[in-house]
């Protein structure tokens, strides 16, 4: 379960984040949607804990995370929207880095993963240095890392950026599985059809705020509009008016 | 302690796998120095055999108004090449480098010479060239013997004792030990030494914070729940362990070096055996941890790679400036300057290499003073490592 309690952030002049607040529940998957821009890596920063807001707080399994050892931390994982990896480690060091941070015994490591090269369809490149992977490569191992340490609780910046056809369909596949497996799982987007096929619930930012906060087909209904990208834009510009 | 130990593994081990880091750390930066040091003490050496042992080569124009003179030199051993010069001539001949010295006896020179007036002598060399200095250096002491030795004749032909006209005898005596002479050539070596230590550190310090910032991987690492001092610190013990490996080559290198290097024959004696090297790598031991410290603690303020690899240039030069300011005053070992980084090491290293007695409390103050300036920067980083703006 993550929650956010009335998040405010303010980079200088400008209002990054005003007062959002939601709540994502378990078995679920929460899209965050919103243009470029709007505050969702702001947001989502502050939630897995590199920006402390100014007021407000966010929560994970009712933990507040906050500090550089959170237990909150421990039980989530994060895929940041920039997703390096080290060049001269192969994937599976990669990942076995990040579980042995997160103090996880080798021999659990090594089972884990084992099972997420199979899951995510790692298996061929698992062993070569991560330096010459694609973006697809790249955004899997990354992903292998946020989860090696089993975590109930999933943050993903973006996650399908820059990924083809067939790897969307791969990481689209596997939160469904998670959600299946009754873990929370949060996205940010701006691909309006893979928020609407894949999410409970969809939250919509605009400018640092949210705009709206329901179903899909709820939040279609309730603009009147045809589609979701339909009442997307109509609610922003709606925003834009309000100003 | 468990995460800045994994830090410290995964750092290693990714950077033994890094070509450039190798090259850098374990090649460029240990051993430059030594080869640099080696290669400069073999041509002073060369030089100085030059000076003394070569014949002195002379041209020289108009010998037939100086037949005294002439045989005078050659009884010195000078070699002279005669030839018809003229004034202009010579000069023309100078300046082309076509001759070094020349040597001009003038036609009134014999006649003026035979009347007890001073005889006119021309010598023309360009004070620019050093080796042209040299020798028309020799060739103006040769003359001065020659004068003084017709002055005493003529003066005893008159029954006057020569020894009236030499009022004083000053007697000049050198106190500079063998050693003594060395510190300069020394100072060139510590400072290799301490280049060798930060080159050593140099690419993990760049790439364990602005090369984890622009690849990307430094925000997913900031998710765990893990001390941002335990991440930044095994970063830091990781550069350290770097940096001890190209301090060891180094100095193993230098050990080499002077077995074929021989600066006795310059005058000084340094001692450099696989014993003093053990003691020198102690003395700069404690200049690793500060080195490290302020290489990520520049690092960590720099936005990409690029950018950090300009300010770290700069500070691989940091510990010279004690240096060459002590070389400038030349400072003798005192206890105070061994609070100063650096300048410690070096006047430690110094004085192991000319063989001369170390307190212990130098070496203590030496060592105490780098790991606090170590802690007081450690602190630092791992303040700026807590703050959002680390992400940039």
């Amino acid at each position: 379960m993550i929650e956010a309690h009335s998040l405010c952030k303010q980079f200088g002049a400008i209002r990054a984040v005003n007062e959002v607040s939601f709540l994502a529940q378990n078995g679920q998957i929460t899209g965050l949607l919103g243009p470029n821009g709007a505050g969702k890596s702001t947001c989502l920063r502050m939630m897995y804990g590199v920006l402390t807001p100014d007021s407000g707080s966010a929560r994970i399994d009712g933990i507040e995370m906050r500090g550089e050892t959170s237990l909150a931390r421990a039980r989530l994982g994060v895929l940041p929207h920039a997703t390096g990896l080290y060049g001269n480690l192969t994937a599976r060091e990669n990942i076995a880095y990040f579980g042995a941070l997160h103090g996880i015994s080798r021999a659990a490591i090594r089972a884990r993963v084992a099972a997420l090269a199979r899951t995510l369809n790692m298996e061929e490149f698992i062993d070569r240095r991560a330096k010459g992977f694609s973006q697809g490569q790249r955004i899997k191992v990354a992903l292998a890392r946020a989860l090696v340490h089993e975590p109930q609780n999933l943050l993903l910046d973006e996650p399908t950026n820059g990924l083809d056809v067939m790897a969307i369909r791969n990481v689209r596949e596997m939160l469904l599985q998670l959600k299946a497996a009754g873990h929370c799982i949060v996205f940010s987007s701006h691909v309006m059809q893979e928020v609407a096929a894949l999410c409970d619930q969809v939250i919509i930012i605009g400018q640092g705020r949210v705009l709206a906060h329901d179903t899909p087909a709820a939040i279609r209904a309730a603009s009147g509009a045809a589609t979701l990208e339909a009442a997307f834009i109509q609610l922003l510009d709606g925003a834009e008016a309000s100003i | 302690m468990r995460a800045l130990f994994t830090v410290f593994v995964k750092e290693v081990l990714e950077n033994f796998r890094d070509r450039r880091t190798l090259v850098s750390a374990l090649l460029f930066g240990p051993l430059f120095g030594p080869i640099l040091f080696g290669a400069m003490v073999s041509r002073m050496l060369d030089q100085s055999v030059t000076e003394s042992d070569e014949v002195l080569s002379l041209s020289i124009s108009g010998d037939a108004h100086a037949p005294n003179l002439t045989r005078f030199l050659e009884s010195h051993g000078v070699q002279l090449k005669k030839s018809t010069l003229s004034e202009s001539e010579a000069r023309a001949q100078v300046a082309k480098g076509k001759a070094q010295v020349v040597l001009i006896v003038p036609r009134e020179y014999a006649e003026r010479f035979i009347a007890a007036m001073p005889a006119p002598l021309l010598l023309v060399a360009d004070s620019t060239d050093s080796q042209a200095r040299k020798t028309a250096e020799r060739a103006r002491m040769l003359l001065a013997n020659y004068n003084s030795g017709i002055a005493q004749l003529r003066l005893q032909v008159r029954g006057v004792n020569p020894l009236l006209v030499m009022p004083i005898a000053v007697n000049e005596v050198d106190i500079a030990t063998p050693s003594g002479r060395a510190v300069i050539v020394l100072g060139f070596m510590t400072y290799f030494v301490l280049f060798a230590v930060l080159m050593g550190g140099l690419y993990l310090a760049i790439d364990s914070t602005a090369g984890e910032r622009e690849r990307g991987s430094l925000e997913a690492l900031l998710c765990l729940p893990v001390a941002r001092a335990s991440l930044v610190g095994g970063k830091i013990l990781a550069t350290c362990a770097f940096m001890g490996i190209s301090l060891a080559i180094s100095l193993a290198a230098f050990v080499v070096v002077f077995q074929f290097v021989a600066l006795e024959r310059l005058g000084m004696s340094a001692n450099l055996s696989a014993n003093t090297a053990v003691l020198l790598f102690a003395i700069c031991l404690p200049f690793i941890p500060l080195g490290a410290t302020l290489m990520t603690f520049v690092a960590s303020f720099t936005r990409s790679y690029r950018e950090a690899q300009t300010y770290l240039t700069s500070v691989l030069l940091v510990p010279t400036l004690p240096i060459a300011f002590a070389s400038i005053y030349s400072l003798r070992t005192q206890s105070s300057l061994m609070l100063i980084p650096s300048l410690s090491q070096h006047l430690l290293m110094t004085s192991v290499l000319k063989d001369e007695p170390i307190a212990i409390a130098d070496f203590l103050v030496s060592a105490g003073s780098s790991l606090i300036f170590a802690l007081i920067l450690g602190w630092l980083v791992a303040r700026h490592w807590r703050r959002e703006t680390l992400l940039g």
